[in-house]
């Protein structure tokens, strides 16, 4: 059953020839087929190259050969994640044709693994949002309580994880996009070190702060992933040459004697039950071992506004190559180059895209670029810096993923601000690039799941997947 | 500093964005909104503050870049099949240049 697999029991099933790859795709491709017009989580599923790599997965066992760390697994692939020859929308009417003629690193390397893409995840427009109902396509609707949003941007990879229609799936983060959504909809969510997993074939959005994650629902199987997808890339001059450790080693389930920081920052303005659980959480850490270290992050309250000035930059820069010329959309109505431009933009790109594309233009305008984004990069200093002086004092840091669970669809749609300022949480880590994840720490009295991020330093995801699976395996 | 209606309709220009009246007045609203929160940064004192474009790590100097050999590109038939317009291998536009 794809909704209770895991990676090891895909691998024992397929050595001990209870099934074949094959058989998995299918069921799997039939079950996303039935249950995804509930979530819309899906924006396409992908048969032939799912049954063609189940088959490849399948033929490498009959020869003997390993058929790889992912053999056989269903994978999901947010939808601003390039796959040759499968439509990458990106979410937008600007790519609704678009087609890829190159596959992204990090799908190369899960298919090389024997990993199974089922099919494109739907997402918010451009990866900008954090409810999934910036999608052209739809918002995607969180399996847990279906009239609330999944979180976003990368809504679609939470819910098709936490709904059964994949085993994992790669999603992305800039400010939160996997953390976040991982904790709306009950998931085990994972943002690496910036430059840890190759960009190459993830549509940019803010490339400073962009990284491609896994998703899956335990630790163990999030860090198998990261493990394949990640490590230097040629094709990606941002990505590290730090090697890639393994990971699942890491999973030791001992973690006593580690310093956990809780920083005060985060712990106002928090719903309570929300609260309540991060506080549980804790108690669980301290009973397995850890020290619990009172630490701060002064320039935290500066965080959001650091944020949407140098994503919303970076964002206006990486979508200006929308132009109505390679892309696929032109204007039906363009008679000039520069209506061109401007009715293909203005047609293409839905109200946030907008929205931000504007801001970024005007932050980095003549008269405003020192004032605005050239301040937001010092600020950015000071924000680095909070995390690497916490460092010095703990190994790892804990906290909120986000101020409150899921909320309704159509509830926040027309406060844009109020959206932005909910990403308080995660959108720290993005801008020092530290790795940081989500793992779920139970339910509100409404039955909404609440996530508990970890963050350690850079590199030194191993720490973090250890407090994670520990307290994973304490709290079932 | 308040944001008008003009200074939107300017960033729209730079944007290249043909956005209705009614899209100028909204976004007049809500970058208003964000602007005067974004304000909260001139709380702090950066001027010795370096600024950070991105997470830089320690690599050699040309550690980045790879031999100067040929590889198998992308053929020209790959390359436009994503054109809105295209024709004889070429990506095709309005003129540019008004006589």
């Amino acid at each position: 059953m794809t909704s209770s697999y895991t990676i090891s029991s895909i691998r024992e099933g397929l050595l001990a020839k209870k099934f074949s790859a094959e058989e998995i795709a299918r069921e799997a491709l039939a079950f996303a087929e039935s249950e995804n017009p509930k979530t819309n989580a899906y924006l396409a599923l992908s048969p032939e190259r799912a049954l063609a790599a189940a088959r490849a997965v399948d033929a490498k066992l009959a020869q003997g050969e390993d058929p790889g760390p992912l053999a056989g697994v269903p994978v999901g692939v947010k939808d601003v994640i390039v796959t040759r020859g499968l439509k990458t929308t990106c979410a937008s009417k600007m790519l609704e044709n678009y087609v890829p003629p190159y596959d992204a690193t990090a799908v190369i390397r899960l298919e090389q693994a024997g990993g199974v893409i089922l099919g494109k995840a739907n997402c918010d427009e451009f990866a900008m949002g954090s409810s999934n109902e910036n999608s052209a396509f739809g918002p995607v609707r969180n399996p847990v309580a279906l009239d609330r949003v999944p979180g976003g941007s990368s809504g679609g990879s939470a819910a098709v994880v936490a709904q059964g229609t994949a085993v994992v799936s790669l999603g992305s983060d800039t400010g939160g996009s996997i953390r976040q959504p991982a904790s709306f909809c009950g998931v085990t969510g994972v943002t690496p070190t910036y430059g840890r997993v190759s960009r190459y074939g993830l549509t940019a959005f803010a490339s400073s702060l962009d990284h491609i994650g896994p998703f899956a629902r335990s630790v163990r199987d999030a860090a198998t992933l990261l493990g394949v997808i990640a490590g230097r890339d040629e094709m990606d001059a941002t990505s590290a040459f730090t090697s890639v450790p393994d990971y699942a080693a890491s999973l030791t389930g001992d973690v006593r004697g580690l310093k956990i920081g809780l920083p005060r920052e985060y712990f106002d303005g928090l719903a309570s039950e929300t609260g309540d659980r991060i506080h549980a959480a804790v108690e669980t850490l301290r009973k397995l071992g850890c020290e619990i270290v009172d630490i701060q992050l002064p320039h935290t309250p500066y965080a959001i506004a650091c944020y949407y000035i140098i994503a919303t930059a970076e964002a206006s820069a990486n979508l200006a190559r929308y132009d109505g010329v390679r892309y696929t959309s032109r204007s039906a109505a363009a008679q000039t180059l520069s209506e061109m431009y401007r009715l293909t933009r203005e047609e293409g790109f839905g109200q946030e895209v907008k929205r931000r594309i504007m801001l970024g233009t005007y932050v980095l305008s003549a008269g405003y670029y020192d004032a605005y984004y050239l301040k937001a990069q010092r600020v950015r200093t000071l924000i680095a810096r909070d995390f690497a002086q916490a460092f010095e004092k703990v190994d790892a840091i804990v906290a909120p993923v986000s101020p409150f669970p899921a909320f309704k669809l159509g509830e926040k749609v027309h406060d844009p601000v109020s959206m932005y300022l909910s990403d308080i949480y995660t959108i720290t880590g993005s801008l020092a690039g530290i790795p940081c994840m989500s793992v779920p720490c139970g339910k509100t009295s409404e039955g909404l799941p609440v996530g508990l991020q970890i963050l350690a330093k850079h590199f030194d995801e191993s720490t973090m997947f250890r407090v994670a699976d520990a307290y994973e395996r304490a709290s079932n | 500093m308040k944001l008008t209606e003009q200074d939107v309709q300017r960033v729209a220009e730079l944007a290249n964005l043909a956005l209705t009246p009614e899209e100028i007045a909204r976004m007049t609203r809500d970058l208003g909104g964000i602007l005067s929160h974004i304000d909260k940064l001139n709380e702090l004192d950066t001027s010795n503050e370096e600024p950070m474009a991105q997470v830089l790590f320690d690599a050699g100097e040309t550690a980045t870049l790879r031999e100067d050999v040929e590889r198998t590109p992308l053929t020209n038939a790959e390359a436009v099949a994503n054109a809105a317009v295209s024709g004889g291998g070429y990506y095709k536009v309005p003129r540019v240049i008004e006589r």
